[in-house]
């Protein structure tokens, strides 16, 4: 076992735990500030979706702005069956099925 | 009365174990990409299936295994993990007034197990009342939920590191991993606020990128959420 690496996974642990008590130790002992109750809603929202957009855009270090880039057109279908659908398992199989589909047209990036 | 409690709890854990059976179909291919995915960053074996026991959520682990792959420092894998779980404090204090009444160890227990799948999968048991007789025992269901996909994550986890390369590359399984959010993202965008802190935090993570030790996903997602905040207090004005 790489020790380094278990006392790297017991702080992630830890802090993700932390995070997960962190209301439901607190609810009762201090009210929550109110502007953390304002801008909790958008934390899943923007930390997602920095982690999506440069999946879908970045190629190395360079952006990929191109028809032929077939995770952008493969994601970008996803995200328009999320939208109408609602349904995560028809948006990453459609998401999946767009991806093959095209890298079967334009070949593997 | 203590075999019928006793009764009441099964019901409510297999009932748990019911509702999360679908969210399985979805969270097993992922537990696999990420044990297949860490070998490939240069994890071991039971360092792979250590970080899915002691860490147990899957952004993060994929986004862990990543930053080692690339050597960055502890202290940046460390908060990057702590912005891209902040989201689960607000599941957290979803729960809270729910889970006000039990015992501290239960609270602990359910607090580990609080994933974005589990907490999806219990809120409609929230939402329905509770037994008309007796003590509420709803968080049976949520252990019921949360075991579940603990076991699931664990098996997949196992099963992704043993077949490691045999899974083939051509498949782009890894694309799972941006689907997934975005099937969690977009439903999620009913408000112009909420598009404010997307569109931000989808350009700044573009025009960041290049930073060190993907410091711009940090960056990214606190203009995104700072952006939303102040959309949302602008368009209250109005």
């Amino acid at each position: 076992m790489d020790l380094n690496q278990l006392l790297l996974f017991a702080l992630a642990g830890l802090a993700t735990f932390l995070i997960r008590l962190s209301f439901i130790a607190l609810l009762g002992r201090m009210a929550v500030p109110v502007w953390v109750r304002r801008i909790l809603p958008y934390v899943p929202t923007a930390a997602l979706t920095a982690i999506i957009v440069p999946e879908l855009l970045m190629r190395g270090d360079v952006v990929f702005l191109s028809l032929s880039n077939t995770r952008l057109i493969a994601g970008l279908l996803a995200c328009g069956v999320a939208w109408r659908t609602k349904n995560a398992f028809l948006t990453i199989g459609a998401g999946m099925v767009a991806l093959w589909v095209l890298t079967a047209v334009v070949g593997r990036e | 009365m203590t075999t019928e409690i006793s009764t009441r709890r099964r019901r409510e854990f297999l009932g748990g174990v019911r509702a999360v059976l679908p969210i399985l179909l979805g969270v097993a291919p992922f537990g696999m990409i990420y044990g297949a995915l860490a070998r490939d960053a240069g994890l071991g074996p039971a360092e792979a299936q250590a970080m899915s026991s002691i860490v147990f959520a899957g952004s993060a682990q994929f986004l862990i295994a990543g930053l080692i792959k690339i050597n960055a420092p502890a202290f940046i894998i460390v908060a990057s993990v702590v912005v891209i779980n902040l989201r689960h404090a607000l599941y957290s204090a979803s729960m809270a007034p729910r889970l006000s009444g039990l015992r501290w160890p239960v609270k602990i227990l359910i607090a580990y197990l609080l994933t974005d799948e589990a907490y999806a999968t219990v809120i409609p048991r929230y939402r329905e009342r509770a037994d008309p007789v007796g003590p509420d025992l709803r968080h049976w269901h949520f252990l019921g939920v949360g075991v579940s996909l603990w076991l699931c994550w664990q098996a997949t986890t196992a099963l992704g590191v043993f077949l490691g390369s045999a899974i083939p590359a051509a498949w782009q399984l890894d694309f799972t991993l941006p689907l997934t959010f975005i099937a969690i993202v977009v439903p999620g965008i009913r408000n112009r606020p909420a598009l404010a802190a997307a569109v931000v935090a989808g350009v700044v993570s573009i025009l960041a990128f290049g930073l060190e030790f993907k410091l711009g996903l940090i960056v990214a997602a606190i203009a995104g959420i700072v952006a939303g905040g102040l959309a949302e207090r602008v368009l209250a004005r109005e």
